[in-house]
């Protein structure tokens, strides 16, 4: 019953999985020479002794890190502001949740030129109304316009996710804490911010899995430049920059094994967390 | 401690209002019961008192200093909520103690009072697990635990027991009861239930659409109810009502007869009607008699060994002096 599904499924996965890493122990320069022949494990040790190696992990890290930080922070505050009973409740909603459907080369393109450009964006008439010197985005601070757009990009979701975990609180047992002489900072530590920890964790973990892949936003801003250059763009950077096949695929393979490794830590916690 | 009194207080949702001037006086010491049917206001008038909503206008003193302004957490009040409202995250012991640890007590007088509490209500041995662990019965403990380590100077229960299955209730009304002997604090009750009102109550205080109908002791209700629909209210099964000429006879608009102030005979009396349900409870019989000619059913309680059934001919015959007489606005007369 189930066949033809699981077999076009392992044909998705597994045929690019293994070419990957059939290509992965070749010396394979498509405009130079083509196929040369196999070199065991030359690629790996030449991938991860390149100087580009570990600036790429750390620019990984840094930006998924920062935008993990920066979503689910205000998420959570822009959930708490939109659970209030308010004026144009649906409108706001609505808005709010609207940066999520732009697409990812749509939204750093207007971001990289409507606002973040040193001579005609927005955000360099706000410096000069203040008698600042505009700041070249992309290049003086390549990581944080790049965290910007994406967080604005993934902030939504993590919002919506937050929003409809706090509507789903039991009213009384804010109202039993207010009794029990909690303040509101105290209601928010001890009782909201504990029945949102699941919420905050799936968000994590699904955040985690897409922004290890991003690529269309560097892509669009600095190509890569300015220490922006993530894993991901790296092994880009490698296949079609450099044209060299072997190369990159062996940076692939180093891409799947990171991602399972956080996807192991992030299903044990979410499996600890559905647990309770 | 623990003396509530309500100055012309009204509660106004929008344009609805919920609870119209009323008065009120709580004694210290007392174990009031607020009853009345679903929407009568039962519910909000606990949480004007609580403090969770404020009044539109009038005035709350709490032994003798004026609340209306106050917070819910300076009101020196503890509340235990219709779902239990215990935090999940939390083990019981650091439920009972989250008041104490607001209050910034130390941790040694925080141990004390938790353990006492436990002990009080035989949660020792769950100290440690989580409310999801615990059943219906002992969550109810829990949150009733968490009210009595703060000391309050009065308890507000919002029908606490809604949620627990029918022999489970009467155990907890029974220890609720005990509670109130042992504590001798000012307890707030609220219920739709009249058996719970009339079993635990020193006074019952019943509302319909925002109004206060009467204030009184469990059997001062139960004998002079004041009018029709405290008449209707307290007491089961229901009063009997019958209008027309049978109460034009006793010079009454209406007038009320509780099924257990009806003797039943096969022979003789005043009333002749049949039989449509009979409900054998062992201790008691309730029938339901039709086509007396003087309401729809008349119900009847008797005792456990009488030995009609379904379709036989029975003879009523009230106990003249058991026979409440209202008017035409349902007011006693």
């Amino acid at each position: 019953m189930m066949a033809p599904a699981v077999m076009l499924l392992l044909g998705w996965m597994l045929v690019p999985l293994i070419m990957t890493l059939y290509f992965s122990f070749k010396k394979y320069l498509p405009l130079r020479g083509g196929d040369l022949g196999w070199v065991g494990f030359d690629n790996y040790v030449r991938f991860v002794s390149s100087s580009s190696f570990w600036p790429s992990v750390s620019t990984t890290l840094i930006i998924v890190g920062g935008v993990l930080a920066i979503t689910l922070i205000l998420g959570t505050l822009l959930a708490l502001l939109l659970d209030q009973p308010m004026w144009g409740q649906g409108m706001v909603r609505i808005l709010v949740i609207a940066p999520f459907f732009v697409m990812p080369t749509v939204s750093a393109l207007v971001w990289k030129n409507m606002f973040m450009d040193a001579n005609y964006g927005l955000l360099s008439y706000l410096w000069e109304f203040f008698g600042a010197e505009p700041v070249q985005w992309m290049s003086q601070a390549s990581l944080i316009s790049i965290i910007t757009i994406v967080s604005w990009q993934w902030l939504p979701f993590a919002t919506l996710i937050l929003l409809t975990a706090i509507q789903s609180l039991d009213h009384e047992q804010l109202e039993a804490s207010e009794m029990d002489g909690a303040t509101t900072l105290k209601r928010f530590w001890y009782i909201i911010l504990p029945h949102l920890s699941r919420a905050i964790t799936v968000v994590l973990l699904i955040q985690t899995i897409f922004l290890l892949s991003i690529f269309a936003e560097i892509f669009v801003t600095t190509a890569g430049a300015f220490g922006s250059k993530t894993l991901t763009y790296l092994i880009f950077q490698r296949v079609l920059e450099s044209q060299n096949v072997g190369l990159g695929s062996a940076g692939g393979v180093y891409a799947i094994i990171l991602a399972n490794i956080v996807a192991i830590f992030l299903m044990r916690i979410v499996g600890q967390n559905l647990d309770k | 401690m623990g003396r509530i009194v309500l100055d012309k207080v009204t509660k106004k949702f929008g344009h609805v209002e919920v609870i119209q001037p009323l008065d009120l006086t709580i004694e210290e010491g007392e174990f009031v019961v607020f009853v009345g049917p679903s929407g009568c206001g039962k519910s909000t008038l606990l949480r004007l008192i609580a403090g969770l909503e404020d009044v539109t206008s009038g005035e709350i003193y709490i032994d003798e200093s004026k609340a209306t302004e106050l917070p819910p957490a300076q009101r020196k009040l503890a509340m235990v909520f219709q779902s239990y409202a215990l935090y999940p995250h939390m083990s019981v012991r650091k439920n009972i103690a989250f008041p104490l640890k607001m209050a910034k007590m130390s941790q040694v007088e925080i141990d004390r009072r938790v353990n006492a509490a436990a002990d009080v209500l035989s949660l020792t041995d769950y100290l440690d697990r989580r409310p999801a662990q615990l059943s219906g019965g002992q969550r109810q403990r829990v949150a009733i635990g968490r009210a009595i380590v703060r000391e309050p100077s009065a308890f507000l229960f919002d029908e606490p027991l809604s949620n627990l299955d029918a022999a489970l209730r009467v155990g907890m009304r029974l220890e609720i009861s005990e509670l109130h002997a042992r504590l001798k604090t000012t307890m707030i009750y609220v219920t739709h239930d009249q058996v719970e009102a009339m079993t635990m109550a020193d006074k019952i205080v019943v509302l319909q659409g925002g109004v206060i109908e009467q204030v009184g002791s469990p059997l001062e209700l139960y004998r002079n109810p004041c009018n029709r629909f405290v008449a209707g209210f307290i007491g089961s099964p229901k009063m009997n009502f019958i209008e027309g000429d049978e109460a034009a006879n006793y010079g009454a608009h209406t007038i009320g007869i509780r099924p257990e102030h009806i003797v039943v005979s096969e022979s003789n009396g005043d009333w002749t009607g049949v039989i449509s349900v009979s409900e054998h409870l062992g201790s008691d019989t309730f029938f339901h008699v039709h086509g007396t000619g003087l309401a729809e059913t008349i119900t009847v309680r008797a005792d456990g060994e009488v030995a009609f059934k379904h379709g036989d001919t029975i003879h009523l015959s009230p106990r003249v002096e058991m026979i409440h007489k209202f008017d035409a606005k349902g007011l006693r007369v």
